[in-house]
């Protein structure tokens, strides 16, 4: 996930201050310049970087910094804080007529994502705010492109308006209006094709659209990928059009986004949302306090919270809270948490999301596949077995029933029943914890402490077949 | 003579140059303009001097590494080469930046294509890098020196991927092998080789599906398409191309790394340099990983894609600075 090495850069320099009692000028340097590096590397502007490191520094500097108390702590917060700042204050929301038809136009270079992205918004907006969308199909020039956005709203069920490749773009743009007019639709979202900021017919195209339509929104879709270039490319767009906002694209690849952090600071474009896979659901409102949390490794407690929210049946999740404590944890359990995880988006994106785990989750291969897999183990038991762990764990016969049932190897059991175990041990620590130690903790220490206890000596016994 | 002049003594290269001059006119402009003024105002033994030059190849997207790597060096050919002049510096920046490229390969640029045999170029990379474009354009390339190509629709996801490569297919005059969407995209491979068999094809192109490298089971897939080639042609595929959006930044390194991982990347193709981007990570990943880049596209026409030459790559961002 985005801005991973990032904050592993930022940890790993801002570790060294932190549990010391006095900062010294030089540890200052030592730091910025490593702020200065990871973000060069994170594909941050350079006049950013800049800027951000003589900022932090200054404020770093202060002596109400030298001599705080926590020194450290103080200095995470300013890195924070100003992230924050550059990223803008607050989520941007998109501007939305009340009355009438909202359009909006999609606009950035070739492969940046403005089709998928087009369609995701249109499904968005339906969902969120409960608009009859238009797509509109400019791109007349990119084979096979107007094909592209009809699959899109065909599988999404949104009309698409087309002219095929013959027609000007602006000729199209007329007709689709009078046809969002008569098709009763409320929101007309223009795809046009991908160009370069510098090529002037094109650019010039897009003016004329934008003269004629007067979009509430022109949106300009960056692939979050993009190097130092993300600047110019915002510049050009901006000075010829007037963007009103930017969508970041492909932020569940492993980039780390630096162009994030340089978008609002150059050229004073927010970014109103975010793209976050390849299925048409999968747009998310951007939220720069959220993301500068993540920069800095902090977790994104907040989208945790709202997909759990989201997603969970309250009362469900107090009764497995109750039962884990309880220790009567069994495989009945196992396969609803599996299920209410499923309903909040894959593993790996959860665990990113709680705090601390971001570094650790670092090599941790969590594959959504294996829980499918443990769901076919446990369906592979009798009723009897998934009610009482024990019965499996200790039969080897029952073992390889299960795993001859479920097409898995006696292995992939044994390390089930090792989660199971794992899982009781760690929530019978977690009982009579204060909640503040519990916040504090680190769920995968936790988790480590409680392995040894069980591997010694026990493995051998235990898994004889 | 100076190095760069030799470089461009014969009058087709120079005129081969100029197409890079024009497609990369922008960025030449824009970053090594600024060396040449930096280098006319800097005194050559000053911090600030190397400072800015590190400035100006990072905001090309070289990275910090490379960067680094290569203005140390620079720093210790000065005083070993005693230059002294701002023009002798600017020539031997050429130099070392040529010496960090070519390291001591010679073909970097040629492309596995024999005769009496199916060639098979896979196309890979993440989403929106232009890999559907690129078959078209080297299929047009390998049309016009007599081969009898085939496009393959590797790309089963993506909406609209199979209507874009067959359009392609029917702009270049060549064939095309398709399965329909959603279809796994090794038995698309597997069908289309066996038709290539019968049909006595030279050279298959093959199109797959954008994938973000941090997708494991896309990974896997491709990992599973590369095998199946190798099954069924030994030796196959001749070459994987990387392909790469000339935006893109650092993380065109990760893109790089792990796609090697699962397939043997050969070569690079850098897209979309006629931007105002600088392209400047695939000298970090020829650096860092010895991949070296075999084609540029430099615009959006059918004859818009080049192969990769350092040499007029060079001119095209040095040309009016010598």
């Amino acid at each position: 996930m985005a801005f991973d090495n990032l904050s592993d850069r930022l940890q790993m320099s801002l570790r060294r201050v932190t549990g010391r009692g006095r900062l010294t000028e030089k540890d200052i340097e030592e730091m910025m310049r490593e702020v200065r590096l990871s973000l060069l590397e994170a594909d941050v502007n350079f006049k950013v970087v800049k800027s951000f490191t003589k900022n932090v520094k200054e404020q770093a500097m202060g002596e109400k910094i030298l001599k705080g108390l926590n020194p450290g702590q103080q200095v995470v917060k300013i890195v924070s804080d100003e992230l924050q700042r550059i990223m803008g204050d607050k989520a941007e929301p998109l501007t939305i007529n009340a009355i009438g038809i909202t359009k909006m136009m999609m606009v950035g270079l070739q492969g940046a994502g403005k089709t998928t992205t087009a369609g995701k918004l249109a499904l968005h907006l339906r969902k969120q705010n409960n608009l009859k969308p238009l797509l509109v199909a400019l791109d007349v020039y990119r084979p096979a492109a107007i094909e592209q956005l009809k699959t899109i709203g065909s599988q999404i069920g949104v009309d698409v308006f087309e002219m095929g490749t013959k027609e000007k773009p602006l000729n199209i743009m007329k007709q689709a209006m009078e046809f969002a007019v008569s098709n009763g639709n409320n929101l007309v979202i223009v795809d046009t094709a991908g160009r370069l900021q510098i090529d002037e017919d094109m650019m010039n195209e897009l003016v004329e659209i934008k003269n004629y339509l007067k979009p509430e929104e022109v949106l300009l879709t960056v692939d979050s990928m993009t190097g130092q270039d993300a600047v110019n490319v915002a510049e050009g767009f901006n000075n010829t059009l007037g963007v009103t906002g930017a969508i970041l694209t492909k932020l569940d690849g492993d980039t780390r986004g630096g162009a994030a952090l340089s978008l609002k600071e150059v050229t004073n474009i927010s970014i109103k949302l975010m793209g976050m896979g390849e299925k048409l659901d999968q747009l998310e409102v951007f939220h720069p306090e959220r993301m500068a949390s993540r920069i800095l490794g902090m977790g994104d407690v907040m989208t945790l919270v709202d997909k759990v929210t989201d997603n969970i049946d309250e009362d469900d999740m107090m009764g497995m809270v109750e039962k884990m404590m309880s220790g009567k944890f069994n495989y009945n359990d196992y396969v609803k948490q599996l299920k209410m995880i499923k309903r909040m988006g894959s593993l790996g994106g959860i665990m990113k999301l709680i705090p601390g785990m971001g570094k650790m989750m670092k090599g941790v291969d969590v594959d959504d596949k294996k829980t499918v897999y443990a769901e076919a183990m446990i369906s592979s038991m009798t009723k009897k077995e998934r009610k009482n762990p024990k019965l499996i764990s200790q039969s080897s016969t029952r073992r390889r029933r299960v795993a001859a049932g479920s097409g898995r190897t006696v292995t992939e059991v044994n390390r089930l029943i090792q989660q199971i175990d794992q899982m009781t041990a760690t929530f019978k620590r977690m009982q009579g914890m204060d909640p503040e130690q519990m916040a504090n903790m680190n769920p995968m220490t936790m988790m480590n402490q409680s392995q040894p206890k069980k591997k010694s000596g026990t493995k051998k016994k235990r898994w004889r077949y | 003579m100076g190095f760069f002049s030799k470089l461009f003594k014969t009058k087709e290269r120079r005129i081969n140059a100029q197409k890079y001059k024009i497609g990369m006119s922008k960025t030449r402009d824009s970053i090594f303009g600024n060396v040449k003024e930096l280098l006319e105002t800097k005194s050559l033994d000053s911090d600030d001097l190397f400072d800015e030059l590190e400035e100006i190849f990072i905001m090309a997207d070289v990275g910090v590494n490379t960067t680094v790597k290569f203005v140390d060096q620079l720093r210790k050919n000065i005083k070993t080469k005693k230059i002294t002049s701002s023009d002798l510096l600017m020539e031997l920046i050429i130099e070392e930046m040529y010496t960090m490229y070519v390291k001591d390969d010679i073909a970097v640029n040629e492309i596995n294509i024999e005769d009496n045999r199916i060639n098979v170029l896979l196309f890979v990379g993440v989403n929106g890098v232009g890999k559907t474009t690129t078959i078209g354009k080297v299929a047009n390339e390998l049309i016009q020196q007599g081969k009898k190509v085939m496009l393959v629709a590797g790309d089963t996801f993506r909406a609209g991927a199979i209507e874009q490569l067959r359009i392609w297919s029917e702009r270049v005059n060549s064939e095309f092998y398709c399965n329909e969407e959603g279809s796994d995209p090794s038995s698309v491979m597997f069908d289309a080789i066996k038709y290539a068999k019968e049909h006595d094809i030279d050279v298959l192109l093959c199109d797959t599906a954008g994938r973000l490298q941090n997708k494991k089971n896309l990974m896997n897939e491709l990992d599973k398409i590369n095998r199946v080639i190798n099954r069924e042609i030994e030796g196959a595929p001749h070459e994987t191309l990387l392909v790469v959006d000339a935006t893109t930044g650092q993380n065109g390194l990760s893109q790089a790394k792990i796609f090697n991982e699962v397939t043997t990347i050969t070569g690079i193709v850098l897209t979309k340099l006629d931007g105002t981007a600088k392209g400047g990570i695939v000298l970090a990943i020829r650096e860092e990983m010895g991949i070296p880049i075999k084609y540029v596209g430099l615009g959006e026409k059918l004859e818009d894609l080049e192969r990769f030459d350092f040499e007029e790559y060079l001119f095209g961002m040095f040309g009016d600075v010598i």
